[in-house]
């Protein structure tokens, strides 16, 4: 799993149908000292994470089936968190809210 | 999953069984800006509607054959969705 931060979102209409209904989150993701590592990913919101939250996601496609309980969903990455904190070696390196 | 810009399309008679009426497209992967990242790949075209110019998003790995008709094909990158926008938090809608 990685620790990303919300900072986007997709808006599309025409899609694989599973899709339909769900929030396309575009997440910066971030580094062990919690900024942005200059990747990103486009993940399905199935937390309800919000605008500029440090969330959790999942980038395997079987958990991501699992979790939407489609097995034939073309997902790969999925939110599955909101993150409070993160500590890295003692240190707090995010602290939300 | 990632931003791609479809910049062409690819045609091929001879196909992996599976394959049939399956349509290709050159993409050019995205960062968030929108700026070109990587080298293009093909993806198979899941949503049977995109087009050369057009924003999508495309998924990679497994997950790309899940999105076809026939899921057990040998496809390694599908566009799953066509862009209207891409709206940055407390940024413009691009």
């Amino acid at each position: 799993m990685k620790v990303g931060r919300v900072v986007g979102t997709v808006v599309s209409t025409i899609n694989a149908p599973v899709f339909d209904g769900r929030r396309l989150l575009v997440c910066d993701l971030l580094d062990a000292a919690g900024k942005p590592d200059g990747t990103y990913t486009i993940a399905v919101d199935t937390v309800g994470a919000g605008a500029g939250e440090a969330v959790l996601i999942v980038d395997e496609g079987n958990s991501a089936r699992q979790v939407v309980g489609l097995a034939t969903a073309p997902i790969r990455a999925i939110v599955v968190g909101i993150v409070d904190e993160l500590t890295v070696d003692g240190e707090h390196v995010l602290a939300e809210g | 999953m990632q931003l791609a810009r479809v910049t062409g399309t690819v045609v091929a008679s001879v196909k992996a069984e599976g394959l049939e009426g399956v349509k290709f497209l050159i993409v050019q992967p995205l960062d968030r800006h929108l700026r070109p990242e990587g080298s293009p790949v093909v993806a198979a075209d899941a949503v049977r509607m995109a087009g050369p110019g057009e924003l999508v998003y495309i998924v990679g790995a497994r997950e790309a054959a899940q999105a076809l008709r026939q899921t057990f094909v040998p496809v390694d990158h599908a566009v799953v969705g066509i862009v209207d926008a891409v709206e940055e938090i407390g940024g413009r809608p691009r």
